[in-house]
């Protein structure tokens, strides 16, 4: 079989297969683990004499370190080292990086940027003699490009072109024509990033909290100079990631480098406010568009130009648009994407990278469509789906955004939505209902799992997949129970570990569909394998707790059939499908708000999800997920915002009690519905992602609804009491 | 540095004499000399609750307390609620519920959440009861509420309602 994914696999396999796991809301089998405390992350693993490292951050904001003053700290009680060498980064890898990103740390590109490793015997040592530790610098902080300026953007790269939009516009019945601004974001994973290093001769290995060990390993490798096959990475368990851990980052290679010095292992973590400071955030966007409709609201202009942030030299920007361009019709557009540079820590993949800030801007300017229509936003929504993607002449896969807008739409009661602001009042509360469409890309990526079939019918499953809270633990063990009928109790899987074949990692929502159809494709082996035994073809073949069978034939035990262990690598490519078929992930929010008429606060009093993203693997965690993207969705909307101090360019708020998340009280119920639906373009399981989606425009339906409670809407995301405050309508007037 | 203060603390009924640092935290003492690494560090501000233990049945965050403070006490862990073949209540509830997912949090709103269900069962009032005097209701918003020091980044907040509830309505002791 060729490794790529070329043609749709249209047997939907996993529908005749009798194990009958495949979906099932099954309990996680890390479960107990976690619950308990008992799985280990990167810096709980209890190695012999390791020594404890803290990171020193420069207090300038451009510049380079002149001299540290390491004798001040030698001295004090318990510190070994202070490193500050060429090899230790000064920026984060990009996900998928696969080499070196920027290292020589003496460097300085922004604010608090690491800049050295104190290294004692204990955290507490070490922490006080970083502290202490005095670095001079060739401060260059007046030359910093503080604040991001996207008057000096660099022109678009590869803008998106049909037809003419200043026409289309002119000639529209209906126009919309807003900028929406998001801010920065951070992941905030809730383990900060750690790294225990220790070397052997010159073999490396790294215990670390990273979302895709095949790069990670080729990062380090290169950043410390020895060969790819001399690091070992384990990151069996991640404690968020969220994309923050897709690349390596300083501790990683400052664990390494003073690991290799002293001759004994170091643990290295970062602080909550290193990991907020120096880490990777998400750029903040300023968004411009345009939508031009006719009378019944059909688009013929669509307009969506963005810009967004980063260092000089990195390749990532925020990829803004990444969704506009497919998702709804209008010939005549402009799409373009434009970054401009700017000296503060690196923009790169947070959450749904594009759609997240993305969708909720062009769901928010839709409504504001609507509005001007008179039109039902839902209705506007499904008479704007395009059956082709516009410009390209392509077609998509499977597509269950209008069937999603329907479910939802019933579910959450979306009749019962006053068409106008102002209507509904409750006490103090202005009530109101918003919608908005979600969808995100689909991906598959490179993979390869091991499967063993053992000698007495239990199940293996090894990959360097990580599982970082998505339920990759839980899904690869049921596809591989399923497809080699075994109950999921016999079935184990092993995740995480460099020695393992090379999953896809966990980014870009591809984790389920890309390495699951790697397991799936060596589980397919295996049958092929039983299936010569019983001289039937694979697919004929029947197994169901440990028996085997052909139709009307009698069951065997599955081991009959083996001499000994089969073990089969199962690997998958991307290939001709992912240029040929337009593949995504579709759903719809739906949210009601109560707006405090004299304070301004916005509490979302409940939130309906529905979802279409292909086969699903296991109910309950692919719920989980949806349900994460809501809340990241309601944090986006209401508080999430990293702010800058303008003066020396410095993340004020740089730790859980600035930068707010929501929090329990902050979510309300919250219903997810999963749409049935099988997509063979995206995968052999006829899986896509669902990782991201739920954050996918989530904070435009909440955008939406304020709207409808109060008539006031906000184009600046977060949608905080003191924006709302300076134009709510008079608290004492009452519903219009 | 002056003498070396002690400290006797029971670990969830082991006890240990802590002579070291007084600068160490109760949370890195259960997690680097105890080796309890259940607990877990999340912020060291006490901003996140991942560090949530209970000190003689209440809870705190361990990250802001000092071991050598913590002479006589006693202290439970989420190993002393339950390991993987003893699972308490709560933890089922949490597993079956799928009240987690990356799982870091996790052992901290256990935590939290036991000692949560002690304080609503005795009366104590939140912020958001509408009598304060000894009467708390068992709704969700005063679960929210009581929880809301415990983040959850992957934002499973409503399976752990789920798990929470289930519990306190089962009357299991968590
Ligand atoms: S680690 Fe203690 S509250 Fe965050
Ligand atoms: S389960 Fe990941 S932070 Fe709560």
């Amino acid at each position: 079989m060729k490794d790529s994914y070329d043609n749709p696999d249209e047997r939907n396999l996993l529908d005749h297969t009798r194990q009958g796991v495949i979906g099932q809301p099954l309990d996680r089998p890390d479960g107990p683990l976690k619950v308990s405390g008992q799985a280990p992350y990167a810096a709980e693993y209890d190695r012999p004499d390791c020594a404890e490292g803290v990171l020193v951050g420069a207090t300038i904001s451009k510049g380079r370190v002149r001299a540290i003053n390491r004798d001040a700290v030698l001295g004090m009680p318990g510190v070994l080292a202070v490193f500050s060498a060429p090899e230790m980064l000064r920026r984060a890898a990009q996900g998928g990086a696969g080499e070196a990103p920027m290292q020589d740390v003496r460097q300085v590109e922004f604010p608090l940027q690491p800049v050295a490793l104190v290294v004692a015997e204990t955290f507490e040592q070490a922490t006080h003699a970083a502290k202490a530790l005095k670095i001079d610098y060739d401060d260059q902080t007046g030359k910093a490009v503080l604040m991001p300026s996207p008057d000096k953007a660099e022109p678009a790269k590869d803008p998106v072109e049909s037809g003419d939009l200043d026409a289309a516009l002119k000639d529209a019945a209906h126009v919309v024509d807003v900028t929406y601004t998001t801010p920065g974001h951070a992941s905030a994973a809730m383990e900060p990033h750690a790294a225990i290093a220790e070397w052997d001769g010159d073999r490396l290995t790294l215990h670390g909290s990273l979302q895709m060990v095949k790069y990670n390993v080729k990062e380090l490798a290169d950043s410390v100079d020895i060969p790819p096959e001399n690091v070992r990475i384990v990151s069996a368990y991640v404690g968020g990631g969220f994309g923050s851990k897709l690349g390596i980052s300083h501790e990683a290679v400052a664990a390494a480098v003073a690991s290799r010095q002293l001759g004994r292992p170091v643990r290295v973590v970062m602080t909550r406010q290193q990991v907020f400071q120096a880490v990777m955030r998400r750029s903040e966007t300023v968004q411009h568009i345009r939508l031009g409709a006719d009378a019944d609201g059909r688009l013929s202009a669509l307009g969506h130009e963005a810009f967004v942030s980063n260092l000089p030299e990195e390749s990532f920007s925020e990829p803004v648009l990444q969704a506009t361009e497919f998702l709804y019709g209008g010939e005549n557009r402009r799409l373009a994407l434009n970054i401009s540079r700017i000296n503060r820590l690196t923009a790169g993949s947070v959450r749904a990278p594009g759609e997240a800030v993305g969708m909720p801007a062009l769901e928010a300017a839709m409504d504001e469509l609507a509005v001007a229509l008179h039109l039902d936003p839902v209705e506007l929504r499904k008479r704007n789906v395009p059956d082709e993607v516009p410009g390209q002449g392509k077609p998509y896969s499977s597509r269950k955004l209008v069937e999603a807008l329907d479910a939802g739409a019933r579910a959450f009661g979306w009749d019962r939505r006053m068409p106008l602001p102002c209507q509904r009042r409750e006490g103090e509360w202005w009530i109101g209902m918003g919608m908005a469409s979600a969808a995100r890309v689909n991906i598959l990526a490179k993979a390869e799992a091991r499967v063993t079939l053992r000698a007495d019918g239990t199940v293996l499953v090894e990959t360097d997949q990580t599982d970082i809270g998505t339920g990759s633990y839980a899904i690869l063990g049921q596809i591989a129970a399923e497809m080699l009928g075994q109950p999921i109790d016999r079935t184990t899987v092993h995740l995480g570990d460099s020695l393992f074949p090379q999953g896809a990692g966990s980014g870009g929502s591809w984790a389920a569909s890309s390495t699951g159809s790697a397991v799936f494709r060596a589980c397919e082996e295996i049958r092929a394998e039983l299936a010569r035994g019983l001289n039937c073809a694979p697919d004929d073949l029947q197994l169901r707790d440990g028996m085997v069978w052909v139709e009307g034939g009698e069951p065997r035990p599955v081991t009959d059939l083996m001499d000994g262990d089969i073990a089969r690598v199962g690997r998958i490519e991307p290939g001709e499908l992912m240029e040929k078929v337009k593949q995504a992930t579709y759903g719809a929010f739906f949210c009601e708000v109560a707006v405090n008429a004299f304070t301004g606060e916005t509490r979302v009093r409940r939130m309906t999800g529905a979802f279409g993203f292909g086969r699903v693997l296991n109910a309950k965690t692919a719920r989980s997920q949806c349900l994460g993207g809501m809340v990241w969705g309601i944090g986006m909307a209401l508080t999430e915002e990293l702010q800058f101090d303008d003066r020396d360019g410095h993340l004020t708020n740089h730790d859980l009690a600035e930068y707010h998340v929501p929090v329990h009280r902050d979510i309300p119920e919250m219903e997810v519905l999963l749409i049935e639906e099988r997509d063979a373009a995206a995968s052999p399981l006829q899986a896509k992602g669902v990782g991201e989606l739920g954050i996918c425009g989530a904070a435009g339906a909440v955008a939406n609804a304020i709207y409808n409670a109060c008539g006031v809407r906000l184009r600046d995301f977060p949608m905080t009491p003191d924006k709302l405050l300076a134009e709510l309508p008079d608290p004492f007037a009452g519903p219009t | 540095m002056a003498q070396t203060p002690a400290a006797r603390i029971a670990v969830n009924g082991v006890s240990h004499d802590y002579k070291g640092d007084p600068r160490r935290s109760l949370l890195d003492f259960l997690r680097r000399d105890f080796g309890l690494t259940g607990t877990k560090k999340g912020c060291d501000h006490g901003q996140c609750g991942a560090c949530t233990v209970m000190v003689n049945g209440r809870r705190i965050n361990s990250c802001l307390t000092l071991a050598v403070m913590h002479d006589g006490d006693e202290v439970t862990t989420i190993e002393g609620l339950g390991m993987p073949d003893s699972l308490s209540a709560l933890q089922k509830a949490f597993v079956s519920h799928d009240g987690f997912q990356c799982g870091y949090c996790t052992p901290g709103q256990i935590c939290s959440a036991a000692a949560m269900i002690e304080e609503i069962r005795e009366g104590w009032p939140s912020f958001v009861s509408v009598d304060v005097a000894g009467h708390a209701r068992l709704d969700d918003e005063e679960i929210r509420e009581r929880m809301s020091g415990n983040l959850c980044r992957c934002g499973a907040y409503a399976n752990i309602l789920a798990a929470i509830k289930e519990v306190m309505e089962s009357g299991a002791t968590s």
